[in-house]
């Protein structure tokens, strides 16, 4: 009975070395960077995280093919390594001593990429599973391209600018017409150019009789009349 | 009678009719911005660099001294003391020299026409550094998701952003292609914001110059304290400055010292005898020449500091990705502990596992990292704004604060070489006489903006950046030389060095020492004739191509050289021919009328004819005076 038992175990053992090995068929090798990724906080890979693993692949191929057939010791791991990479593979426990086909277990893994990525507080860079591409997340398109947004606050300044600009030298300009109008009509006025002398206009001093200084008004009656 | 003027007007507002600066600090500000530009920043390092750096000042302050000063202060004088545009200034120092000023105005025209759209990129650039992360940081996936675009894939994606989001460019010059929306929009609102300084003339500038020319400044000062924190700043400093005393012997060095002192100090564009001429004329121009020349000197060197300090950064981080590539490669191979291999220890790790497993090593096809090399991949010009400094930005933490500062820092430098340009075409035609009086100085400046912009609208086509290479090269080079010999001899033969020394003297108050006799006489014109043979005997020596960015290349993402065709090459000579063609052509054409007038007057002997040419005893007083032409009086039988 224990012969028996004990043949089981080691064909069983056997079968297993023979599933899982580097390059085997459907095998699917693993590669973690722990320290790069969390520096201080790494933890130490162990057993009890071999077993998370395998419950997250499990977890991923039950989720994927919607039947509750596989189970943690369906996942194999070997071949460990102190960089801490692995190979593993997913049997099948209906049929005996295969292998879940690579592509159903690729497409597995994709599916629950996050979730497993999150068990492990890693990233796809620092979990990688070779073979398996990851889809690319595209970049996060804002419904208004921000450039235009932008753009358009420039514009909007610049054209404002512009228009005070021009309408303030229109303004300007009709100051200046009004102002040389007026000034032409003195001018009108007067013989000579027109002399703006301490503010006074050429139309209030009478030019025939000379400029009348009116400090000295007082003092007319001295001057003997012509 | 009344006498109009009994007020003692000063000398200085006799023309009071002609707009001047509201105080010197502007003046000189203006001159100031219109000497440094672009190619402070981005050509004068990138000189620095390849022509071992410290040893590089050396030929720059000697033809700062020789040539460029003096040339600077030429201009400055002869601007202050006629008070006229370029076309005005050389028509009064000899009707037959009135072709400088003309071609001065059309290489003005020609190069704002490229450095304008050279803005409009900036501004492309600027309103795309308000996203996170930065378009130019990633690239973007193919069509069904699963990897990215193939062109972005193999070079980089700053240089996909460049070439194909920026530009679209197409992959010949003859391929035009249609134009280009974003960079038509671009252009439109970079002329319009010229348009709005230059608005009114030096009224609107003078006011805009206080910005544009001193944030430059405070943003290279932010960049070098930041620049200077950065891990391998040190390393693009010792590299950039370290002198290599040989490299004086080659003389391409001696040449492209004398060519960047020359385009940096913005001389023969007739715009700072514009500016000048809006000066009073009792105010000492000897200083003012040497202090702007002396400030655009130091501006480039001083620019290079951040410039250098963030290239070493770049270059420190792309030699770290290469070892840490290696590094992954090694410990993936050989399953050694993750973290295992530092940079520090790599060199050890791979002597021993050469040693241990070297077929192992070999297999890896290890790239060999070399820090010299990361720093010897030098880019000036376009390639190093957009993208050799756009790819350092990215590295830097808070990268989208410090893109929008270098390219508003790139825009306000550009824009105050911009003012210099336009008022170097606006000044004169303000004063020829097709344009009258009655046309408001907005409306002129307005037409000149939007001819320019239409005529630019060239450059946004898919080959746009080619002609702006084509431009670049023979239209804002040759031509420039070609005025500037003509302008120093023709004041120093033609105008007579004594009188124009006398203006100087009348003007600052003392004679020009002997430093500037020398200069102006012999150095300056015999270095501007050495200067352009030499420059012409380089261009011609090798047949014209350009860089072409063509993704079906196999050698891309290297450039494609491409010659360029005959019909281009036409065009070429045409952008150096036509500015200068104005030179030959006014001179034979006043030779012509005073040959006919001569025979004219011997047919209707003795009846003086009324004669607008020169006279050979022509007395034209200048000191600020109006050129006075002999007039004879017309004597009718």
């Amino acid at each position: 009975m224990l012969g028996v038992l004990l043949l089981v175990f080691s064909l069983v053992a056997l079968a297993h070395a023979e599933l899982c090995r580097p390059d085997a068929q459907n095998a699917f090798k693993v590669r973690l960077s722990i320290k790069t990724a969390l520096g201080d906080n790494a933890y130490a890979w162990d057993a009890s995280e071999e077993y998370l693993f395998k419950a997250m692949v499990a977890f991923a191929m039950r989720r994927y093919s919607n039947k509750e057939t596989t189970q943690i010791s369906n996942v194999l791991l070997c071949n460990m390594t102190e960089r801490v990479s692995f190979w593993f593979v997913v049997t099948d426990s209906s049929k005996n001593v295969t292998t879940v086909p690579g592509s159903e277990v690729e497409a597995a893994i994709r599916m629950n990429r996050n979730r497993i990525n999150s068990a492990f507080l890693l990233t796809d860079n620092t979990l990688q599973f070779l073979k398996i591409s990851s889809t690319l997340s595209p970049p996060i398109e804002p419904t208004v391209p921000v450039w235009l947004i932008v753009f358009s606050v420039v514009l909007c300044l610049v054209g404002a600018g512009i228009l005070f600009l021009v309408l303030s030298g229109i303004r300007q300009r009709r100051k200046n017409n009004n102002e040389s109008a007026e000034n032409g009509d003195l001018e009108d006025k007067c013989d000579t150019p027109v002399t703006t002398e301490n503010g006074i206009p050429c139309d209030i001093l009478d030019l025939k009789t000379g400029r009348i200084n009116g400090v000295y008004t007082a003092d007319d009656e001295r001057f003997t009349p012509l | 009678m009344s006498n109009a003027q009994s007020l003692d007007i000063p000398e200085d507002l006799q023309e009071d009719d002609r707009p001047k600066w509201d105080n010197k600090f502007q003046y000189i500000l203006s001159c100031i911005g219109f000497a440094v530009g672009l190619g402070n920043v981005w050509r004068f390092p990138y000189l620095c660099q390849i022509y071992g750096g410290g040893a590089f000042l050396i030929p720059y302050f000697i033809a700062l001294v020789f040539e460029g000063i003096p040339l600077f202060h030429l201009e400055l004088a002869i601007g202050q003391s006629m008070r006229k545009g370029s076309i005005g200034v050389w028509n009064n120092i000899s009707p037959y020299l009135g072709g400088v000023g003309i071609g001065s105005l059309m290489v003005s025209f020609l190069v704002s026409l490229y450095y304008n759209t050279i803005l409009a990129w900036v501004m492309w650039y600027f309103v795309n550094s308000f996203q996170e992360p930065l378009p130019w940081s990633i690239c973007p996936l193919n069509g069904n998701r699963t990897g990215y675009i193939k062109e972005c894939h193999k070079s980089t994606s700053v240089n996909y952003f460049w070439y194909r989001r920026a530009l679209n460019i197409s992959s010949d010059i003859t391929d035009s292609g249609n134009l280009q929306w974003w960079l038509v929009l671009c252009l439109a609102s970079s002329w319009a914001i010229v348009y709005i300084c230059i608005i009114r003339g030096i009224e609107s500038t003078g006011k805009a110059i206080y910005v544009t020319a001193t944030f430059p400044y405070l943003v290279l000062t932010i960049f070098l304290i930041r620049g200077l924190t950065l891990p391998g700043a040190t390393e693009g400093l010792v590299y950039l400055f370290t002198p290599n005393l040989n490299i004086l012997k080659n003389p391409r060095v001696w040449l492209d010292a004398a060519t960047q002192i020359f385009f940096s100090l913005s001389l023969a564009f007739g715009g700072l005898i514009a500016f000048s001429s809006y000066n009073s004329q009792k105010n000492d121009c000897e200083k003012d020449a040497v202090t702007i020349a002396v400030v655009n000197s130091m501006t480039s060197i001083y620019a290079s500091i951040p410039i250098f300090s963030v290239l070493g950064f770049k270059a420190i981080t792309g030699h770290w990705d290469c070892l840490d590539r290696n590094i992954i490669s090694i410990i993936n191979e050989f399953d050694l502990p993750d973290q295992s291999i530092l940079r520090d220890n790599y060199t050890a790790w791979l002597e021993f596992l050469n040693t241990t497993h070297p077929k192992k090593i070999a297999g890896l096809k290890l790239r060999n990292c070399d820090l010299q090399e990361f720093l010897d991949q030098s880019a000036s010009g376009t390639g190093l704004a957009f993208i050799v400094f756009t790819e350092a930005i990215i590295l830097m933490p808070g990268s989208q604060g410090w893109a929008v500062l270098f390219f508003i820092m790139l825009f306000s430098l550009g824009l105050s070489s911009m003012f210099g340009n336009i008022e170097g075409i606006l000044t004169p035609l303000s004063e020829v006489r097709i344009i009258s009086k009655s046309v408001p100085k907005e409306v002129l400046s307005g037409i000149i903006c939007l001819i320019s912009f239409v005529t630019a609208l060239c450059f946004t086509l898919r080959s746009g950046s080619y002609w702006l290479e084509v431009f670049d090269s023979y239209a804002g080079s040759l031509p420039l030389l070609i005025i500037s010999f003509f302008e120093v001899t023709g004041v120093v033969y033609v105008y007579g060095i004594k009188r124009f020394s006398d203006d100087v003297k009348w003007m600052t108050g003392r004679q020009p020492n002997f430093y500037w006799q020398v200069s102006w006489r012999i150095i300056s014109p015999l270095l501007m004739l050495i200067v352009f043979i030499a420059f012409v005997t380089l261009q011609t020596q090798k047949q014209p191509s350009y860089g072409a960015w063509n993704p079906k290349y196999e050698g891309f993402p290297m450039k494609e050289e491409k010659d360029y065709p005959a019909w281009i090459l036409a065009i070429c000579v045409l952008l150096v021919v036509i500015p200068c063609i104005s030179i030959p052509t006014v001179a034979f054409y006043h030779l012509i009328k005073r040959v006919l007038g001569r025979r004219k007057r011997k047919d209707l002997n003795p009846v003086n004819t009324l004669s607008m040419a020169p006279q050979e005893n022509d007395n034209a007083f200048y000191n600020g005076q109006e050129y006075v032409f002999t007039l004879t009086i017309n004597q009718q039988k």
